[in-house]
């Protein structure tokens, strides 16, 4: 997709490699064979009838992605959205009970996929379209995962409230009391996307840099998708962090918002999804997941989402800026799955809440 | 729910067999024990264990001794405290006026309040962000228009500790108006009459009578607000987080959390449950002794107090106050319904539909909607019919060990929603009874929740038939079973709908426990509120909240309005 992705590849393939050896103690099997999109599957699927997908996604875009997929195959998609630690939560509390509801998942941390998979919960399952068009970094090697949508946590603010001339540039400007009580920040322990801007603003900038802007008086929401929604009513001036594309789509739908990519670097966060082994409609989840990275779906997540996709041949949205072009932080699923927990200490320490 | 059969056996059987009462009474103990002693049983097991199941103090020590979990408990300590304060000042002359004055409007008056009852506290605390976020909060844009303040400037800020006590106050006053009207009803005008003959003035009658005879009343209402507000987990899951603090409710929730910790939620909740039984215990002991016997004398109505000049600037402050809890929040939730952007003023060129269209597009919106009202009609009409049985055997007495049915009945007020959310999660998880992922565990949530109230109501109802219409049917040579359908059955009806009525409302209401026990399959409405709220999806939050308040009072009213069932009657006795 990017020539700038060699680093995060180079990453991600040392990352799953010491993985690999930490947590597959058996000998390696040879990756699965890439499952075409075929008439058994489809027809195996309908015969299902149905498919539950739980999400982090914007809830809009997502009920969009399950009515297309129903339009095309006739397949009922029941959509659960929430931020991707609750998701992560629920499906963790479901399986802790023996209810296996959930077909498939996709999340905004990628670290959840480290954990799911250490507990054998995921079914292998390679989609023909991303054996061919995806970079062997946005799959797992046992194909047990692969990234749907790629996501950056950038700086925004409302065009209203504050002058382009004024608009902080970095990181660092929003310590200025200037944003005393005018900014708002997700929270990590209900978002993904922020669990991961949290670890890696806190790893560059360290964790003083969330010291500093908790006495800015920052108002806290849950969710990446309500930051940009927060700043678009004009409660807050400034998002600290949040889902980017979000805030590129309501501009374009004519929101008064710009979006500002820190000098620091943008936050990253890869979203993967994952077919359970246990999943009620496990024909359907497949068909799901072939679908939902087939070039159509893709498309659509570029063309109407305004997200990055991991295909190589989705064509950019000339709106949104290529990831090529950003300064990226870099992402670290394993680090994230070590140090959840204490991030989130930590972050409720400093934040109060 | 096998359980719970053995509730509508006995209804249809206890008239016929008086010899059933003992088997009854076995059978309604062990399903109240299984309701409340298993979960609670089960919350101390796990507050007394680590996570390997060996027996630990270290919950509790870390529980008091970590800043993150003090500071919650003082904040929830003083929300409750000034909650109740404001409650009680704005409710108790609001009942009196209602009650014991020639206020007009005073149905009007009584079914605003009622309105402001059914509406859940989550959703009045997101039409309070709606109105009164600092920025973009409608009240605090109206202020900048009217005096060109800066933007920035406001001067409601909801996201604070006020603004959180604003709003539980707001959706809890209802239960001490409720309380002091209905005692005010109840005072016979006699006494005040007696009293102005002496040559009492109106203050000292009201010193000397009015007021020491509605006082019980009235602490009984402050205690039931307290209890409200400490327990509420609605509000704060809402406005909390943006203001920056936690309160008990919120912070049990959030040790659910992954990793979860169930040992330290078990932990967290039992202070609120120690509290709440401490100060029912309170209430007992001082109004135990104060026995009033007010009611059920052949005295005249109570005397109405003619306002004469005050009497509109009174009804001006009545429906002010009442500005706050119903037409406010109800003007915001609807402009945000059709509005493109939640807190902008709709007008009609920029109305739209696209909130309408996105709320029915939503997959749980269908499944919510159906397992809410499934839910809540079950609730009502199993719990109705549990305290109709439990009721009467207590009442009448008809079997020795019936004040322990009775205790057992009441005993769940004592248990805060998420406190019995956590129980039950912990006791039905796991073996032998393992409901957790059918709906099943969410209606032995609501029945437990409800049951208190349930009893409560139809046991005074009974109380007010009295034995004297049924034992002189009985004389004139009817059998028990014609007592009950010529007698006391007529005169309970309107009893039992508005208990019907009281449950159904209070369950479509619930999130603190549901919130606790949902999964996808089984989410109910006000949970998928709470999920829009996570995501800032506020014009689908206005639909579907009005959506659910409009579905609740046609139910409210259909089921009152049943040919020779219901004859149209207020819900009075919330």
């Amino acid at each position: 997709m990017s020539k700038r992705q060699v680093s995060r590849r180079a990453v991600l393939k040392g990352s799953a490699a010491a993985a690999v050896t930490v947590f597959a103690a058996p000998v390696r099997a040879q990756l699965p064979l890439a499952s075409p999109l075929n008439d058994a599957l489809i027809a195996a699927a309908k015969k299902e009838g149905r498919v539950s997908f739980y999400t982090a996604m914007d809830l809009d875009f997502a009920q969009r992605l399950g009515k297309a997929f129903e339009t095309k195959y006739g397949i009922a998609t029941k959509v659960e959205r929430s931020g991707a630690e609750r998701v992560f939560q629920r499906i963790g509390q479901e399986y802790g009970a023996k209810i296996y509801a959930v077909d498939v998942a996709n999340t905004a941390d990628a670290a959840h996929c480290i954990i799911w998979k250490r507990n054998g919960w995921l079914a292998p399952y390679l989609p023909e379209d991303v054996a061919k068009h995806y970079d062997k970094a946005y799959y797992d090697p046992d194909a047990l995962s692969v990234v749907t949508r790629i996501l950056v946590s950038p700086i925004a603010y409302n065009t209203k409230l504050v002058k382009a001339e004024d608009a902080p540039k970095s990181f660092k400007d929003l310590l200025d009391p200037k944003w005393v009580g005018k900014m708002v920040k997700g929270h990590p322990a209900y978002s993904g996307t922020i669990m991961n801007a949290t670890y890696q603003i806190a790893r560059d900038l360290g964790w003083d840099y969330f010291e500093k802007l908790a006495r800015q008086k920052v108002m806290q929401v849950q969710s990446a998708t309500d930051t940009p929604k927060k700043v678009e009513l004009g409660e807050r001036a400034v998002m600290v962090d949040g889902a980017g594309y979000l805030v590129i789509r309501y501009k374009e739908e004519g929101a008064p918002l710009e979006i500002v990519y820190p000098e620091e670097g943008t936050p990253l966060a890869t979203g993967p999804s994952v077919v359970f082994k246990s999943a009620p409609n496990p024909n359907a989840a497949r068909l799901f997941q072939n679908w939902m990275h087939s070039r159509e779906a893709q498309q659509f997540l570029v063309d109407w989402a305004r997200q990055y996709s991991a295909h190589g041949q989705t064509v950019e949205k000339p709106s949104v800026r290529p990831l090529r072009d950003l300064k990226l932080m870099k992402e670290d699923p394993e680090a994230v799955e070590k140090e959840a927990e204490s991030i989130k200490k930590r972050y409720a320490q400093i934040f109060k809440v | 729910m096998t359980i719970a059969l053995p509730a509508e056996a006995a209804v249809q059987r206890r008239p016929f067999k008086i010899d059933m009462s003992w088997p009854v009474l076995l059978a309604f103990a062990a399903l109240l024990c299984v309701l409340i002693v298993l979960p609670m049983s089960w919350l101390v097991y796990y507050s007394l264990v680590d996570k390997a199941g060996a027996f630990t103090l270290g919950n509790f020590v870390t529980l008091f001794s970590e800043p993150e979990f003090r500071a919650p408990l003082v904040t929830t300590l003083m929300l409750a405290t000034s909650a109740s304060i404001f409650c009680c000042l704005a409710a108790a002359p609001m009942g009196w006026l209602v009650a014991r004055t020639d206020l007009p409007f005073a149905n009007a008056v009584r079914a605003l309040v009622t309105a402001s009852f059914v509406t859940p506290p989550f959703l009045g605390a997101i039409a309070w962000e709606l109105l009164a976020a600092p920025n973009s909060g409608l009240l605090n844009k109206l202020y900048r228009h009217l005096t060109g303040a800066e933007m920035g400037e406001h001067i409601f800020n909801i996201y604070s500790l006020t603004g959180l006590i604003f709003v539980i106050s707001c959706y809890t006053f209802p239960y001490i108006f409720v309380l002091v009207a209905n005692a005010l009803d109840r005072i016979p005008g006699d006494l005040e009459d007696a009293s102005s003959m002496l040559g009492g003035s109106a203050a000292t009658t009201a010193r000397r009578i009015t007021i020491p005879l509605a006082l019980p009343a009235l602490l009984a209402g402050m205690l039931i607000a307290f209890l409200q507000a400490m327990t509420l987990f609605g509000s704060p899951a809402i406005l909390a987080l943006p203001a920056g603090f936690h309160t008990m409710t919120t912070k049990i929730w959030s040790l659910f959390q992954f990793p979860p910790k169930p040992e330290l939620a078990a932990a967290a909740s039992l202070p609120l449950l120690v509290l709440t039984v401490m100060l029912l215990r309170a209430q007992h002991m001082i109004l135990g002794r104060k026995g009033y016997s007010v009611v059920g004398g052949k005295t005249g109505d109570p005397r109405l107090i003619r306002l004469g000049v005050w009497k509109w600037p009174a009804v001006a402050v009545v429906f002010g106050v009442l500005m706050l809890p119903v037409f406010l929040p109800y003007f915001a939730l609807f402009n945000a319904a059709f509005s493109p952007i939640a807190t902008t003023l709709v007008t009609p060129e920029n109305a739209t539909l696209k909130n309408l269209w996105f709320t029915f597009s939503l997959s749980s919106t269908k499944i919510a909607l159906q397992n809410t009202f499934v839910l809540g009609a079950l609730t009502a009409t199993l719990g109705t019919a549990m305290a109709l049985v439990i009721g009467y055997i207590t009442v009448r007495r008809a079997v020795v060990g019936h004040q322990a049915l009775g205790f057992l009945a009441t005993a769940p007020i004592a248990i805060p929603g998420i406190v019995l959310g956590v129980g039950l999660f912990l006791a039905y998880t796991q073996p032998p009874f393992v409901l957790y992922g059918t709906i099943w565990i969410l209606l032995l949530a609501y029945l437990t929740i409800e049951l208190p109230a349930a009893f409560q109501q139809l046991s005074s109802a009974y109380k007010a038939v009295g034995n004297d219409l049924e034992d002189a049917s009985r004389i004139l040579g009817a059998t028990r079973l014609q007592a009950l359908r010529h007698i006391t059955a007529p005169l309970l009806r309107t009893s039992v709908i508005a208990t019907w009525c009281f449950i159904f409302v209070a369950t479509i209401r619930e999130l603190s426990a549901a919130i606790i026990l949902f999964t996808s399959d089984t989410k109910v409405v006000s949970v998928l509120i709470f999920d829009l709220k996570e995501s800032g999806d506020l014009g689908a939050i206005a639909v579907l909240g009005l959506l659910m308040l409009l579905l609740t009072f046609a139910v409210v009213i259909a089921i009152n309005r049943i040919p020779g069932f219901g004859a149209a009657q207020r819900l009075r006795n919330t």
